[in-house]
């Protein structure tokens, strides 16, 4: 100790004026797995530079429950459960590709009234995710407030889950060949009130509190910029590829359901950094609330299942009274139905970008596998690139515009 | 197809153009339900991957998703299956290639980075090599893991479970204890040619001329049941329910039905969702909530 003061005396004496640099080493930290702006148990390990991130290294998989595994050894019906647990943020839009998949398998005729009211919960979701997005990437760049008017509104999304299918996050309404059961009217109207009055009231409020803040700004304008040529090599999908300006949205390009019938804009960001990605989810807030619109008012009346009773259990009061219907209710519950040979990648705009079930049959009641495409996969891969250079404060900028939740990309 | 699945550019011609940029490359290309899926080979995926990307007219500019699938049964016994998308000729393709627990699978990152984590993921899950992947590490299972779960012979309760020991303070490891065997039903029927054999199957095998297939001898034609005989106090009667029937109610031909509807809980009507309960009525609630009525003179009132 003493010999490296007496150098560093020694070194002021002589005529160099610099303050006698060493060399310094990169610092390597960990971030997470439990840390509030980790948004799960994302394990982040980062190389730093003085406060400039050189790399990191994420660690996925602290939440890997095997589902894939656990879908193989269920049927058909059992497995849509668990997609409700992959993104628990948008559970709705998870079993969406699930029963879009089997039912191509199948080529199930699907009613129309079912297909609006799966488009309509689908935009709910939407809506739902991105009130707990907005909020949380504002939160993780300092702002509390916004956070707390979002999820007034992201509360009344899980009453309206509740309303529809009896709880407030996990809520298996999807069924193969439609939806588990038909809204009460009242429930329609109370959306369509809250998108009329309520939404559009709380929600610009909020957003009005940081889309021209300065801070807000200054914290996420050229942060992490994405140009198009690295969104599509690495995969990017949903308004992290929409942010880089590439109008890809696959309710668009490639409609399922009702989505053909409604209209709708596509925002696009012109920057790619971490405020084109915020914005571009604030404009596809207000696009939700029109295409619920648009669905409550085309909406016809009629069956919300498909008819055809190999796949879709019969009613309960059906059920009591015909002997053909009493066996399909049997069969269905224990053997379930069975799914021709084959295999279909379906893939739908989940609020978070491209979640795909990558779906293989062997003509037996299970799915011989189901692969899942998470969206969170490609966009965490991404942040290497992404941090390079930024510092610190900014990892948790970019995460949050990233949208990533743990339940999808662990499985 | 009626089904609304996403519907995107027609399948027409993909295959010939396939076929004309690097067709001696395709083991087998087929339109099923609606997908193109080419089988190539494996030694020259990373050719038939920059063909798919730049060849005018395929154009797959990106790769959403690498899955792979185990056939235990193959000699080769891995599917590793490529989703490209197109996004300027809104199309989506497959690729598939096959491989084995030994043979590396060229590494498509050096085309899409993105590659390397979902290269990574089937290492982990199914134990495929990528040659070419700079970081082929475990990425989901958990740091230490021994195995590839996604293996059609690798157990669904897994080998190895862990707890908080209290003793040694710490997390540990042991092998997995099941209160109850796993049980995983098969719905196969086995008249229609399950592949198994059911307890008391195996006897059938070498049986001699005047076996049946139970084992026993054929039972001889039996006798015609013997006529009823009065029998002892308590006996079952031998009157069938028609008789009773008939016997006790000569009178009353119409049945009234025990309800008017068949009683489910279908909806609203019959499960009384959304309706006040009794007692809860808006009427019947106190005008001041901070007082409670009561029937007679109270403190309250």
């Amino acid at each position: 100790m003493t010999d490296t003061v007496e150098a560093m005396m020694a070194r002021d004496t002589v005529k160099d004026p610099n303050t006698g640099d060493v060399a310094i080493q990169n610092y390597t930290i960990n971030f997470g797995p439990q840390h509030p702006a980790a948004h799960g148990v994302l394990r982040l390990v980062l190389e730093l530079d003085g406060e400039i991130v050189e790399r990191v290294d994420p660690h996925v998989g602290l939440l890997h429950r095997g589902t894939e595994k656990l879908i193989e050894y269920k049927t058909y019906t059992q497995a849509l459960p668990y997609f409700d647990r992959f993104d628990y943020c948008s559970p709705m839009a998870m079993e969406h590709s699930y029963v879009l998949a089997v039912e191509k398998l199948l080529d199930l005729e699907v009613p129309i009234r079912a297909q609006y009211l799966r488009t309509f919960f689908a935009e709910l979701t939407r809506i739902k995710n991105h009130m707990l997005n907005l909020g949380s990437h504002v939160m993780d760049v300092g702002a509390m407030t916004p956070n707390l008017w979002l999820f007034e509104l992201r509360e009344d999304c899980m009453n309206f889950y509740e309303r529809a299918s009896g709880a407030r996050m996990h809520a298996n309404w999807f069924r193969v060949g439609g939806v588990r059961q038909d809204v009460p009217l009242k429930l329609l109207t109370d959306i369509a009130d809250w998108l009329d009055t309520r939404l559009p009231r709380l929600f610009e409020d909020a957003i009005s509190l940081v889309a021209e803040n300065r801070i807000f700004k200054q914290r996420n304008v050229d942060i992490a910029i994405v140009n198009r040529e690295d969104a599509m090599r690495w995969g990017f999908s949903g308004p992290m590829i929409r942010a880089a300006g590439i109008p890809w949205d696959i309710r668009r390009s490639q409609p399922y359901d009702a989505y053909d019938r409604v209209e709708f804009d596509i925002p696009v960001g012109t920057r790619g950094d971490c405020y084109d990605r915020f914005m571009v989810r604030v404009e596809e807030v207000r696009q939700s609330a029109r295409i619920m619109k648009q669905c409550l008012q085309q909406m016809p009346e009629g069956p919300v299942k498909s008819l055809d009773n190999k796949v879709v259990p019969p009613s309960r009061g059906a059920m009591k009274q015909s002997m053909e219907a009493l066996i399909h209710h049997f069969k269905h519950f224990t053997e379930g139905f069975h799914v021709p040979e084959g295999e279909v990648y379906v893939a739908t705009e989940s609020p978070k970008g491209e979640f795909g079930v990558y779906l293989v049959s062997d003509g037996s009641n299970k799915p011989y596998r189901c692969k899942v495409r998470p969206t969170a996969f490609s966009h965490l891969q991404a942040m290497d690139f992404m941090s390079k250079g930024h510092m610190l404060a900014d990892t948790t900028a970019i995460l949050g515009a990233m949208d990533i939740v743990f339940g999808e990309c662990d499985r | 197809m009626k089904a609304p699945a996403p519907r995107y550019a027609s399948n027409e011609g993909v295959i010939d153009a396939a076929q004309a940029a690097f067709g001696d490359l395709i083991v087998e290309a087929k339109d099923a339900v609606g997908e193109v899926s080419l089988t190539v080979r494996r030694e020259r995926l990373v050719d038939v991957m920059v063909a798919l990307r730049d060849t005018p007219g395929l154009e797959y500019q990106m790769l959403m998703e690498i899955a792979g699938a185990d056939y235990p049964q193959r000699a080769e016994r891995f599917d590793i299956v490529y989703h490209l998308l197109s996004l300027t000729r809104n199309h989506r393709i497959r690729v598939r290639v096959m491989t084995d627990e030994e043979q590396p699978v060229p590494s498509v990152t050096e085309i899409w980075p993105v590659a390397g984590w979902l290269e990574r993921e089937v290492y982990d899950l199914y134990g495929v090599l990528f040659d070419g992947n700079m970081d082929l590490r475990r990425i989901l299972t958990d740091y230490g893991f021994q195995g590839h779960p996604l293996r059609k012979d690798f157990p669904m309760t897994g080998y190895v479970e862990m707890r908080y020991s209290e003793e040694a303070k710490r997390v540990v490891y042991e092998p997995v204890s099941l209160a109850q065997d796993f049980r995983n039903f098969d719905f196969m029927s086995p008249w229609e040619g399950a592949a198994y054999v059911l307890p008391g199957d195996e006897k059938v095998t070498g049986a001699g001329p005047g076996d049946t297939p139970q084992g026993k001898p054929a039972p001889t034609p039996s006798a015609p049941p013997p006529p009823p005989v009065p029998e002892a106090k308590g006996a079952p009667t031998p009157v069938t329910a028609d008789d009773v029937v008939k016997a006790g109610d000569a009178a009353s031909k119409t049945v009234e039905p025990q309800a008017k509807r068949i009683k489910t809980m279908e909806g609203p009507q019959d499960s009384g969702v959304g309706q006040n309960e009794p007692g809860n009525l808006p009427e019947q609630k106190p005008k001041d909530p901070d007082i409670m009525p009561s029937k007679h003179e109270g403190q309250n009132q």
